[in-house]
């Protein structure tokens, strides 16, 4: 449940970029076999890349560009937060970035189909 | 080598601003090389002896891992109330383990 | 629902951290506040109802209970401002052990404000005169910003960082540290910054922003916490803390 304490968006804007970086995370090690797979020659890579060509992982690949960019644009909210002067306003920028990770997800889904 | 939690902080932050940079390439590059479906022989005529991107996933690889394992510590400490040796022992072994992958995955698609 | 009449449905937490909700009607007024309803109650349903307040004119800092959820200051917060179809919900701060129904102890707040070092260390004496600080200057800006605090706790039981890190200094105390570290009388801002870069320091937060969302005066935590940040990361990348 989410307490009423929480209703606000930049409460959202963190629990995005917490549960985005902990997809990213656990994702990383099986992207990084994927890749490693090329060390057994390139026929076997090609078999592997082969999956990416299902409707449904294609899905799965935009979501993972989808928090990728989420977590790269709200994470350079929080740099700007920390390390530039104060600027009101959090909630637009917050709101932006997930606007703009939305627009990459789509651009990566129309090439990719 | 057990860090204080300000020099863990300093680490997350310095891992990120060198990752913004790279992970704004990296989505550029998904985006343009999806267009014609993934093959093997393209990502590796792009990768194999190439000095450039075996700096950038290097870097990638290094940076993603410090950043990678400082998260998860965050996660364990306050969702999870994890605490101590245990905590160290998940960063330590999550950043460990992302190197290793890592390295592995970026020999693979250089060399 | 700004007029008399009617009546609101009030659940109120009694007993200790094992308590339970219990459901009071209080007659709907014109203008008033949270407090009054709580008072209300005391006097004419429960007389054992443990509450804390002082001023009533929100001063004190002293009346800050949970009312539908959301941390508020009860004396300056209208029941026509939040209550929902005339129902009301008040508990006891979150993030600090409850002495009794509405009364929280207030211990560890203060405790983590001392051992954040928030208390003016001054070098001059008596015989000194008296330091001109010129206001527009930023530091002194800084300070006006953040020296308004109450210490009502808000920001405390707002913060999810204290709930899931209890040792945690949270914003009340890192604010204040704020406040000292850009007085330019002040002679312990070294010491004070080593004490807000421990495992319970001001890097722990995640500008979730609660604190400044909730805070009845307006102030802005996070902002002061996130100078502290950056002092904490120039004095960790010189070895100091």
């Amino acid at each position: 449940m989410i307490r009423p304490h929480r209703h606000q968006p930049l409460w959202w804007a963190f629990a995005l970029h917490r549960l985005s970086g902990l997809a990213l995370a656990v994702f990383l090690p099986l992207h990084f076999l994927v890749l490693g797979s090329a060390l057994n020659g390139e026929a076997v890579f090609d078999g592997v890349l082969a999956w990416s060509d299902f409707g449904l992982v294609k899905l799965a690949e935009m979501g993972l560009v989808f928090l990728l960019a989420l977590h790269l644009l709200g994470g350079l909210r929080l740099l700007a937060l920390e390390f530039l002067p104060w600027r009101d306003g959090q909630a637009t920028l917050a709101a932006v970035a997930g606007s703009a990770s939305a627009v990459i997800a789509f651009a990566f889904l129309f090439n990719a189909i | 080598m057990n860090l204080t939690s300000a020099q863990l902080y300093v680490l997350q932050r310095l891992s990120a601003a060198v990752l913004a940079p790279l992970v704004l390439v990296h989505l550029g590059l998904i985006v343009y090389a999806i267009q014609d479906g993934l093959s093997a022989a393209e990502i590796l005529s792009r990768t194999r002896g190439s000095f450039v991107w075996a700096g950038f996933y290097s870097a990638f690889v290094i940076a993603a891992a410090i950043h990678a394992a400082i998260g998860l510590r965050s996660i364990a400490a306050e969702n999870l109330a994890w605490r101590g040796a245990r905590l160290d022992a998940l960063t330590y072994g999550a950043a460990l383990l992302l190197m290793t992958l890592g390295a592995r995955a970026v020999a693979a698609v250089v060399l | 629902m700004g007029a008399d009449g009617g009546n609101l449905s009030v659940r109120i937490w009694k007993g200790g951290a094992g308590g339970r909700l219990i459901e009071f009607e209080a007659p709907q007024r014109a203008n008033q506040t949270v407090l009054d309803v709580v008072t209300w109650v005391q006097r004419h349903r429960d007389p054992g109802l443990a509450y804390r307040f002082a001023c009533r004119v929100g001063m004190c800092g002293s009346c800050a209970m949970t009312v539908n959820g959301k941390p508020r200051w009860t004396c300056r917060t209208h029941v026509a401002k939040v209550a929902q179809d005339s129902r009301l919900t008040i508990e006891p701060l979150r993030n600090l052990p409850i002495v009794k129904d509405l009364a929280c102890d207030m211990t560890v707040f203060f405790e983590k404000w001392r051992d954040a070092r928030g208390r003016f260390e001054g070098r001059a004496t008596r015989y000194d005169d008296i330091e001109c600080i010129a206001p527009e200057t930023p530091a002194r800006q800084a300070v006006d910003a953040g020296i308004e605090c109450i210490n009502c706790a808000v920001c405390y039981a707002a913060c999810d960082v204290v709930a899931w890190k209890p040792d945690y200094l949270g914003p009340a105390a890192l604010n204040r540290v704020w406040t000292l570290q850009n007085d330019t009388r002040d002679a312990a801002q070294a010491e004070r910054l080593a004490a807000v870069a421990g495992e319970a320091g001001c890097h722990n937060c995640h500008s979730q922003q609660g604190c400044t969302t909730h805070c009845p005066m307006s102030l802005n935590p996070t902002a002061s916490i996130a100078g502290l940040k950056r002092a904490v990361f120039m004095a960790a990348l010189r070895g100091e803390v």
